[in-house]
């Protein structure tokens, strides 16, 4: 679904590594590729390659992928940091698998720190946008490679092993040709009838270097502004809300279907966007909600954007399970439950 | 009065902050002069390294993109691949592309593309302040090898350009050496070709070059110079070490 988005969106360079649990990805765009007159698919002989040659192809101004599993994209977080410092667009998919170190090659969602916080070195943020449907996979898609080359800034696709590997009906929106996407102002072509230009991110002078920060901080707050997204799942009424994203959100609709049966008043705000995190509709419905429930498959890391952004104005549960442990609805059904019943809501005090 | 000599058109008018002795000014000029010759000014697209040249992009009158440590090939595969009729190359050290380049470099090579690697030798890791590189010479003191490169523990010397040629897509790799004006006019011969192998089409062409870092090897320029021909030759020989080229730059037959 995120390859064929992909090529869908004007993406011609695609570069990968063969690592479970997201190979079916880099098949399906070697094979897409291929058939595609300006189609360009390299197997690189490394992650390490395989960012830098999206680097090279961001450089010459055309959109570029590259994707893989966890301990891939740890190697890739050098080029990332590159892409970021250097302002370059890029599309990179992280389908998680259990970790750290080699873990094992189940659905997980233990990368989110790495994925929300920049991920590799220096002061910087990708976007990070978290898929929870088939159809969300190939709109996000199309989103993220607008939003590389808008805010010219990598952004993360973070799914895991069961989103990867799912099937659902999918409408697809209509692709776009790339030689029609508009010309970048910066790029690096050959300096014909101009001057010539420079992609860099030695900074070696300490004055300009803070500025470039302030520079790139800046547009991190525009983006912020700007981008923000959300699902909202039964929540006109919700006295206790779930947090959750991608295959956690999924498994979160499902606890809450059975609790509301119960006559429970739960519901689901689900971040699409990781980075930059919904914060305000978190505090808007703060407001009207007396207890939020985190529901990771980690032991808690979006957690601390949730606390956070409440600044203690709302008591946040927490349910997580790592290791490529997927929760049933029933096991988040009885957490609802236990909140409910045992500990009792915040407001009902 | 007629001008006999001057600036490449390729070199900005910025002084280098090169090291006296420093092979990297001479080189630098030899590429920019072998871009005026091509007329590829305006389609030519270069990719520093880290380390000493990390600044080229200072120098060069023409598009540059920066790549990670030892990332060139990778870098250059891309621009390259992205935009097929211009002339990609790398300017990358010994440490860049012989130690921690190496399989992005090997694979670049083995796939045959078509992109220019100038690989400056020069055994030292120079920026860093002196410490041994995977060219250091056996015996040759660095400040991580202060008893000398000892091969036991450290191995002897990688010859790169040697294990490039093994691979199927390098079509041109010359080794040369700019410690003497005889050798810089080798140099500059060899830059042109590698450049012409890839505005044919062949394939990936490299062209390493022994070059004088004077301030780590802690000699006078002329010194370094002469430690060039009297010992580093003696483990890196200059001489072509593969040439799959054919006919090109051979003169057109007159009609």
């Amino acid at each position: 679904m995120i390859g064929e988005a992909a090529m869908r969106a004007g993406c011609r360079f695609y570069f990968g590594y063969p690592i479970t649990p997201q190979n079916e990805l880099t098949e399906y765009m070697a094979s897409g590729l291929a058939a595609l007159p300006d189609g360009v698919f390299i197997q690189a002989e490394s992650e390490l390659a395989a960012i830098n040659m999206v680097l090279g192809v961001s450089m010459a101004g055309k959109r570029a992928m590259t994707s893989s599993s966890s301990p891939g994209i740890s190697l890739k977080q050098e080029g990332i940091s590159f892409l970021a410092a250097q302002e370059l667009p890029a599309v990179i998919v992280n389908t998680m698998r259990g970790g750290p170190g080699l873990g094992n090659i189940a659905p997980a969602q233990g990368d989110y720190f790495q994925a929300t916080r920049g991920g590799g070195h220096g002061d910087y943020r990708t976007i990070v946008l978290a898929p929870g449907t088939g159809q969300e996979l190939a709109e996000l898609t199309r989103k993220a490679f607008e939003y590389a080359d808008r805010y010219r800034i990598p952004v993360i696709i973070l799914g895991d092993g069961m989103m990867g590997q799912m099937m659902e009906p999918v409408e697809f929106p209509e692709p776009i040709d790339p030689a029609s996407l508009p010309l970048k102002p910066w790029v690096l072509d050959g300096a014909k009838g101009r001057h010539s230009r420079i992609v860099k991110s030695l900074i070696l002078d300490t004055s300009a270097m803070e500025e470039h920060n302030w520079k790139l901080y800046r547009k991190y707050q525009i983006i912020g502004d700007e981008i923000p997204e959300v699902e909202r799942f039964l929540t006109d009424d919700a006295q206790l809300v779930l947090l959750a994203y991608g295959t956690a959100s999924r498994i979160a609709k499902g606890a809450i279907k059975r609790v509301r049966e119960m006559g429970l008043k739960v519901g689901l705000l689900r971040p699409k966007t990781l980075w930059p995190f919904p914060k305000k509709s978190l505090l808007e419905m703060s407001r009207r909600v007396s207890d939020f429930l985190v529901f990771e498959m980690n032991t808690g890391q979006m957690l601390e954007d949730v606390k956070l952004s409440l600044e203690g104005r709302r008591r946040v549960h927490f349910y997580g399970r790592p290791g490529g442990i997927i929760s049933t609805p029933d096991e988040i059904a009885k957490v609802i439950n236990n909140i409910y019943f045992k500990e009792g809501l915040e407001s009902e005090e | 009065m007629k001008q006999v000599f001057g600036r490449a058109e390729s070199l900005k008018d910025a002084a280098f902050h090169y090291c006296p002795g420093c092979g990297h000014s001479i080189i630098h000029r030899l590429v920019a002069e072998t871009i005026d010759e091509l007329n590829i000014k305006e389609k030519v697209i270069g990719v520093p390294p880290a380390g000493c040249a990390v600044l080229a992009y200072n120098y060069f009158d023409i598009d540059m993109g920066e790549a990670p440590h030892g990332r060139g090939a990778a870098v250059a595969t891309g621009l390259k691949r992205a935009l097929p009729d211009r002339v990609v190359f790398t300017y990358q050290g010994d440490g860049d592309i012989a130690a921690i380049g190496t399989a992005e470099t090997i694979h670049a090579a083995n796939r045959g593309e078509k992109i220019t690697a100038i690989f400056v030798n020069n055994g030292v890791y120079g920026m860093t302040g002196g410490q041994m590189a995977p060219t250091t010479i056996v015996g040759q003191i660095t400040t991580t090898t202060p008893g000398g490169r000892n091969p036991d523990r450290d191995g002897i010397p990688i010859d790169l350009s040697e294990m490039l040629a093994l691979t199927n897509g390098s079509v041109y790799i010359e080794r040369t050496s700019v410690d003497s004006p005889k050798n810089i006019i080798k140099t500059k011969k060899a830059i042109k070709k590698a450049f012409q192998v890839q505005m044919a089409g062949l394939g990936f062409s490299l062209v390493e070059i022994l070059s004088p870092c004077p301030t780590n090897l802690k000699m006078s320029p002329v010194q370094a110079s002469k430690w060039i021909s009297s010992t580093m030759t003696t483990h890196f020989p200059l001489k072509v070490i593969k040439d799959e080229t054919g006919n090109l730059g051979a003169q057109p037959p007159s009609e």
